[in-house]
């Protein structure tokens, strides 16, 4: 007996707008859940002081998981450009242009919560430090695919376009990264704390991976939603879009 | 292959002769940009020594990117670009074509032009060969990786300011290792060679992978 799944089945617009549409009332569930659990995890049940920092470190429970997903979501947007090119599946690059926004809001919101736990524990807003150069450059990158995204109006070219720099940028980042980390290649140590998460406390990691859950399913949730409109906008002239419940009235 | 190699470079560098303004304009872009920091900073001997080589490659890297914006726009103006795209030899031979006449006309002045940006700057003449040989080895990756962005903003309105925004994040690695080695250079013992092994191996890499990606880039743009 043999399972066969038709995987291309829901790489059709038509057939993946109502599957979106059943599982964002899920993932948001899910998202308040293990928000409400972390929030509450973080707050009360992790130690107030973490070496020689006080509460205001528990700014981590925020900062380090938009961090993990403004990363992550760049990897998954040049994956799923990289899948469009190969398979010329449109719905591929539509997903990667409802995850960019998100993935930029994450960006900013790593540098922001950065710059806020900065200015509390270093005295500065900033400081060209290796991480926070590299994630500067990655809100750069973030920007420019939207900017080439928006500024050509054939969605076929600009799907297109887009995703090869993407894919560009992928091939490219970890070479910004090592010269953004080590300019003197005479000379290169460890910048960089070095973390494990075996070395973290249990509440620190639990919170800190519930947060990361939380953020990882609100992700699902606005671009799921993002990428339904993208659909709509984009098929609107077809007839399966004409027969849709909210659109026909 | 060959042939139809030097016959791009040929009818490029001659077309950009008819228009002597055009490789002016860059070359007197960088020139200017160049000798306007002092004015804006001050022309305290140590500072511009030591701002001069952040200065130097900053400057290039923008000349070099507002000449990109040429590369392909007239060939796509006139249909060139279609008869290249059907030509039976390879499209990545003509695009490499292309750059290296790209670079010819805008990196090499620059290269030969800098210095005068030493005497400018005060640097002592071992950072002027240093800043010599790392603009010899990093203007070129410029124009190679300038070229996929200047094929994929290919005939956008408002393509300059667009391509600025997709390219100069990826001209980082080439503006910090180019820019470390002329500060080396002015540094005792401090050794230039590793910095010019990178630059070395961003321009191999450039060459390998640029030409084609910039030969993707200008399919998908004018299907």
């Amino acid at each position: 007996m043999t399972l066969k799944i038709n995987w291309f089945k829901y790489a059709s617009p038509a057939s993946f707008y109502p599957l979106a549409g059943k599982m964002i009332p899920w993932f948001a569930a899910a998202s308040a859940l293990l928000f409400a659990v972390g929030l509450y995890w973080s707050f009360f049940k992790t130690p107030e002081v973490l070496s020689e920092q006080k509460q205001y470190y528990k700014i981590i429970f925020i900062h380090v998981p938009v961090v993990w997903m403004g990363m992550w979501l760049y990897l998954v947007m040049v994956v799923w450009s990289a899948i469009g090119l190969i398979f010329n599946t449109r719905l591929s690059f539509m997903m990667s242009a409802a995850i960019a926004p998100t993935g930029a809001l994450f960006t900013f919101l790593g540098l922001l919560t950065g710059a806020i736990w900065g200015k509390t524990s270093w005295g500065t807003w900033w400081d060209w430090d290796p991480r926070l150069t590299s994630f500067l450059i990655l809100l750069f990158l973030y920007i420019g695919y939207m900017a080439l995204q928006s500024a050509i109006d054939d969605t076929r070219r600009s799907d297109r376009a887009s995703a090869l720099l993407l894919i560009v940028g992928m091939a490219l980042i970890p070479v910004i990264y090592w010269s953004v980390n080590c300019p003197d290649p005479a000379q290169c140590t460890a910048l960089h704390q070095r973390s494990g998460l075996g070395k973290i406390e249990g509440n620190i990691l639990f919170a800190m991976l519930t947060m990361t859950l939380a953020v990882w399913m609100y992700s699902f949730v606005s671009i799921l939603m993002r990428l339904r409109n993208i659909i709509l906008e984009r098929e609107r002239n077809k007839d399966w879009v004409a027969q849709l419940p909210e659109v026909a009235q | 292959m060959f042939s139809v190699f030097f016959t791009i470079v040929r009818r490029d560098v001659l077309l950009a002769m008819r228009r002597r303004t055009d490789v002016l304009t860059t070359l007197f872009f960088f020139i200017i940009v160049v000798s306007l920091f002092p004015l804006g900073i001050g022309a305290e001997k140590n500072t511009l020594r030591h701002i001069a080589p952040g200065v130097v490659w900053i400057a290039a890297l923008l000349a070099s990117m507002l000449a990109l914006e040429r590369l392909f726009e007239n060939d796509y103006a006139d249909g060139t670009l279609e008869q290249m795209l059907i030509a039976p030899q390879s499209l990545s031979v003509i695009v490499a074509a292309k750059v290296l006449t790209h670079w010819l006309l805008t990196g090499l002045p620059i290269v030969l032009i800098a210095p005068l940006v030493g005497l400018q700057y005060y640097l002592p003449s071992e950072a002027v060969v240093t800043m010599t040989q790392a603009l010899m080895l990093g203007t070129p990756v410029l124009s190679l990786i300038g070229a996929i962005g200047a094929a994929l903003t290919l005939g956008l309105r408002g393509g300059g300011i667009l391509l600025s925004l997709l390219i100069l994040p990826l001209y980082i690695p080439v503006l910090v290792y180019g820019a470390g080695a002329i500060a080396a250079s002015m540094m005792a013992k401090a050794p230039v060679q590793p910095y010019f092994m990178l630059l070395g191996a961003f321009l191999i890499l450039a060459l390998i992978f640029a030409p084609w990606a910039t030969a993707a880039a200008l399919r998908i743009s004018s299907e």
